[in-house]
């Protein structure tokens, strides 16, 4: 029950945003989660945002992924 | 998703998966809190593809779960009176209560709905003028916010005939009160992404501070899921108990700030009861004094009565970690998700129905 959906916030109107989920757009309440623009990428859950998504953390998500296989690609290599 | 992507990302899991073998020494007990985490792990196969010596269990992180059979009971007898309309999240309809169940009742007539929102809860309202609208509250620190919200906006535009029958918790003293009990044994906890986007790190530093266990709030795509179990691993082989934070893209050191605000307030905690785990202190949350007007349980007088969970169910111990969904005698004979006795069949998030609809067998 706790699913969050990510979309992207298309337009802001007062308190809510039309946000775009792959294709399909809904509106979304901005009452708990003000701070954001066009573009950004919202956490939506039953009909609010509830965080922005931060694009750096994101990246830096798969960088850490990328450097877990590399250190793993390395030590095979190693061993062979 | 694109074939190339999926491959890459096939790759990264089995390499993950190498990874985590690696760090696995002896029996390792992991408990996943959320339900959503429970379907994702189901989903992706991982629980499958884990090493041998390494256990993942599921924990009370379905609020449809953990609702107790007598405050179904109470929504049923609120729907029941004449000119209410009770509104609800969709896997409560299924729930049993001691004779009926939301469904059945809206068989015979009564006017119960499924909303996917609270706002649509303010809607119905506005529109429907002549009926005494009630919100059933479940969820937990994700939902609260947006459920408090809504509350504040209905008095703000001076909605005078919305209620809300109150029945959501709180994780945290839930899993102070599993530790507490000391009767299940759990080596780390793969924490809430979603309750930890509201909440943030700190009110789970007691798992390390006081139990000395290890925690870390974990994203729900597969590879999210293998990170956080890799990044416990390694704490448990580098001797560290400490809250760490897998799923940063969107969860804060501080939480959401502006939503902790509006949902303390509008509501505060109470001791409330939790199926299979009984009452926990500061457990649940109750409409504020402020609030009270809006209380379905005080103006419509129609107190919590303590019902007894269906004979032969384990839910209230799966929740715990305590038994496994093929550890039920009911599981897929009298329990199914065409006939549900417990609550863990019914909800999508449940650990029968993961059980049910993957097919697992240990």
């Amino acid at each position: 029950m706790c699913l969050g959906v990510p979309g992207k916030v298309a337009s802001i109107q007062g308190d809510c945003a039309e946000v775009d989920f792959g294709g399909i757009r809904r509106t979304v309440s901005l009452l708990i989660c003000p701070d954001v623009r066009e573009g950004d990428y919202v956490l939506v859950h039953v009909g609010f945002a509830i965080q922005r998504l931060d694009e750096e953390e994101a990246l830096e998500t798969l960088n850490l992924f990328e450097e877990i296989e590399r250190s793993y690609r390395e030590s095979t290599e190693e061993d062979t | 998703m694109n074939q190339r992507k999926r491959i890459h990302e096939g790759d990264r899991a089995s390499i993950m998966l190498k990874e985590i073998s690696a760090l696995v020494d002896g029996h390792i007990r992991l408990m996943e809190v959320c339900g959503t985490h429970t379907v994702s792990i189901f989903r992706s196969g991982i629980r499958s593809l884990l090493p041998k010596g390494l256990e993942l269990i599921s924990g009370p992180g379905c609020p449809v779960c953990v609702t107790p059979v007598g405050e179904i009971d109470r929504a049923i007898a609120l729907a029941q009176i004449q000119d209410v309309t009770l509104l609800t999240f969709g896997d409560l309809m299924r729930v049993p209560g001691t004779s009926s169940s939301l469904n059945q009742e809206r068989a015979v007539g009564r006017d119960i709905r499924v909303v996917t929102s609270p706002l649509d809860a303010l809607e119905i309202a506005q529109g429907e003028p002549q009926r005494r609208i009630i919100f059933f509250a479940v969820g937990f620190e994700t939902t609260s916010p947006a459920i408090a919200a809504a509350v504040r906006e209905a008095r703000r535009k001076r909605i005078a005939n919305l209620y809300l029958l109150c029945s959501q918790r709180l994780i945290p003293p839930a899993i102070r009160a599993l530790l507490s009990s000391r009767s299940v044994k759990i080596d780390g906890f793969i924490l809430p992404g979603h309750v930890s986007v509201i909440i943030g790190k700190t009110p789970y530093s007691f798992i390390a501070r006081e139990f000395s266990l290890m925690g870390v709030i974990t994203g729900f795509e597969a590879l999210d899921i293998l990170e956080g179990v890799y990044m416990l691993l390694r704490q448990k082989k580098e001797g560290r108990s400490e809250i760490e934070v897998q799923y940063t893209r969107v969860v804060k050191e501080e939480g959401n700030r502006l939503a902790l605000e509006i949902m303390e307030e509008v509501f505060e905690p109470f001791d409330a009861r939790w199926r299979g785990l009984g009452v926990i202190p500061e457990s649940g949350l109750t409409l504020r004094e402020e609030f009270k007007e809006m209380d379905a349980a005080l103006v419509f007088d129609i107190p919590y009565e303590d019902r007894k969970d269906p004979p032969g169910c384990l839910c209230g111990q799966i929740l715990q970690g305590l038994k496994r969904p093929l550890d039920c005698p009911l599981f897929d004979t009298r329990c199914t998700p065409e006939n549900p006795v417990g609550p863990c069949m019914v909800s999508s998030e449940g650990s029968c129905a993961a059980f049910h609809k993957y097919g697992a067998s240990t």
